[in-house]
């Protein structure tokens, strides 16, 4: 490691739980090696705490390979830090200089409560899934691959949006805490195949609807989701929702029952 | 409860109705937004009839009084007022939705990708709404028109813009016009669902020139009366 060690300040938000109100609180985290990824950072200050009998940081993480989208944190304003399409835990300490000084918070969104520290609670995100992001698949013995044609490009857009890791820095980035990159990824990711077409016109409506009660914001088109994403999901899907939103409120007819079955 | 139970709560609200939805209330927003972009781009070109001199542009007023036996002008007032009701009524509620859904903010927001014109939005618009109750007193009422002639469109047109402080007050609308439409036109189209890459080149540089012609125009008709072009 021919790197120097670098000293950083760290302004870090300390919440107790949802309750209590929060604040910043300054640590000096010295010696750190630029090879380092950002939580492993955080893992040296934790540790220093601890060993002086202070309740460490708390931040979520799991994978710690970029592809769980558990390590939620906002660093110096941008969520994930300042390197596109890269989560925090593939974050590495050379992307800043010996000196600087790091701002961390949690993300900021009425819908993502604090749990404590950097930790929200994003259970939102599976209650919008739970109201329509899935397929009804039949059980049983996996079909052939090629048994369904599916347009390759289909495949490669709904692939693209399939790559969202429901992390959250889109809400975060929002300015309105908008969810809609997120809700739009997954509406894409299946509307686009034809496994997804049997619910595609409830889906959109019922993911919306949830995403509606869960109280995020709504789309005001800066592009900030596009920009803070770390798997470069793109604002078209967006727009793809959109569509599928006004063709299935234009659409919409009372539950069939009949189903020429008498 | 659990998570499936919660959904199904919310998939109840499902039948919440297009209108109270976030996607249905920015549908309406754009369409309106289409209405009022259509108008200020024929109220423009209508106004350069200015150049053409009292006969010209007095002969244009006589006809929008009019046309259709004097009804086409009341259908006009009629759509707009209900475009701009509709819009503000949008932009007011989701504005609120958008700032209860982060009520906490952050000490240290970086803007990557947002513009000037995105985050003034609501600034733009505001002095828009300002504006054009302004507008309306002061050359169709003439109620804050410092000699205003019922006959005279023309002579009303020319003396308001004399004013300089009434002059500069158009042409400080006229830019948050021009912002407000730069991004506006652009949303309209991602908020109807009209994205395309084929295509997605075309909507920013429309909405850049559209932008650029209405405001561009516009402008020209205070600095032509103040600098005596037009008199």
């Amino acid at each position: 490691m021919s790197h120097k060690s670098m000293n950083l300040t760290l302004h870090v938000w300390r919440q107790k739980n949802a309750k209590c109100d929060g604040k910043f609180v300054e640590y000096k985290a010295d010696g750190v090696s630029p090879d380092m990824s950002f939580l492993e950072m955080l893992d040296v200050v934790n540790e220093g705490l601890i060993g002086k009998g202070e309740e460490p940081i708390e931040f979520d993480h799991d994978c710690r390979e970029g592809i769980c989208g558990t390590c939620s944190m906002v660093i110096n304003g941008r969520p994930h830090g300042p390197k596109e399409r890269t989560t925090t835990c593939q974050l590495h300490m050379r992307s800043f200089k010996d000196g600087d000084s790091i701002t961390l918070e949690p993300w900021r969104a009425e819908a993502f409560p604090v749990v404590r520290d950097l930790v929200v609670d994003r259970t939102a995100f599976d209650r919008i899934i739970a109201a329509g992001g899935f397929i009804t698949a039949p059980a049983g013995t996996p079909q052939d691959a090629n048994a369904l044609p599916i347009p390759k490009e289909n495949a490669d857009l709904s692939m693209d949006a399939a790559a969202c890791i429901g992390c959250g820095a889109c809400v975060a980035a929002c300015p309105n805490a908008s969810a809609m990159l997120f809700v739009s990824a997954k509406i894409s990711h299946l509307g686009l195949l034809p496994q997804g077409q049997p619910e595609r016109y409830l889906r959109v409506r019922d993911m919306v609807a949830q995403m509606d009660a869960e109280e995020f914001g709504t789309c005001t088109n800066h592009g900030e989701c596009e920009a803070a994403c770390p798997k470069g999901i793109k604002m078209e899907n967006i727009a793809r929702m959109n569509r599928d939103f006004i063709k299935a409120s234009l659409t919409c007819r009372p539950t069939t029952t009949g189903g020429g079955a008498g | 409860m659990s998570v499936a139970e919660q959904s199904i709560a919310g998939a109840e609200a499902r039948g919440h109705g297009f209108l109270a939805s976030s996607v249905g209330r920015k549908v309406v927003m754009a369409a309106t937004g289409i209405i009022l972009f259509g108008f200020v781009t024929v109220h423009m070109i209508g106004n350069t009839q200015a150049y053409l001199g009292a006969e010209g542009f007095n002969a244009y007023a006589k006809f929008l009084h009019s046309m259709l036996h004097g009804a086409g002008i009341w259908i006009f007032r009629a759509v707009l007022l209900t475009a701009v009701g509709l819009h503000i009524w949008a932009a007011v509620t989701l504005t609120l939705d958008n700032q209860a859904a982060r009520p906490v903010g952050y000490r240290a927001q970086q803007s990557i990708a947002s513009t000037w014109a995105s985050r003034t939005m609501r600034w733009s618009g505001v002095i828009l709404a300002v504006f054009i109750v302004y507008h309306l007193l002061h050359l169709t009422t003439g109620t804050v028109h410092p000699n205003f002639d019922h006959t005279n469109p023309y002579a009303n047109f020319v003396s308001g813009f004399k004013v300089p402080l009434a002059a500069g007050f158009y042409i400080v609308a006229q830019l948050c016009l021009g912002l407000h439409m730069w991004h506006g036109v652009w949303s309209v189209t991602q908020s109807l669902g009209l994205a395309h890459p084929r295509y997605d080149s075309l909507r920013r540089s429309f909405a850049t020139g559209l932008t650029l012609l209405v405001v561009g125009v516009n402008i020209t008709f205070p600095i032509a009366v103040l600098t005596g072009f037009i008199h």
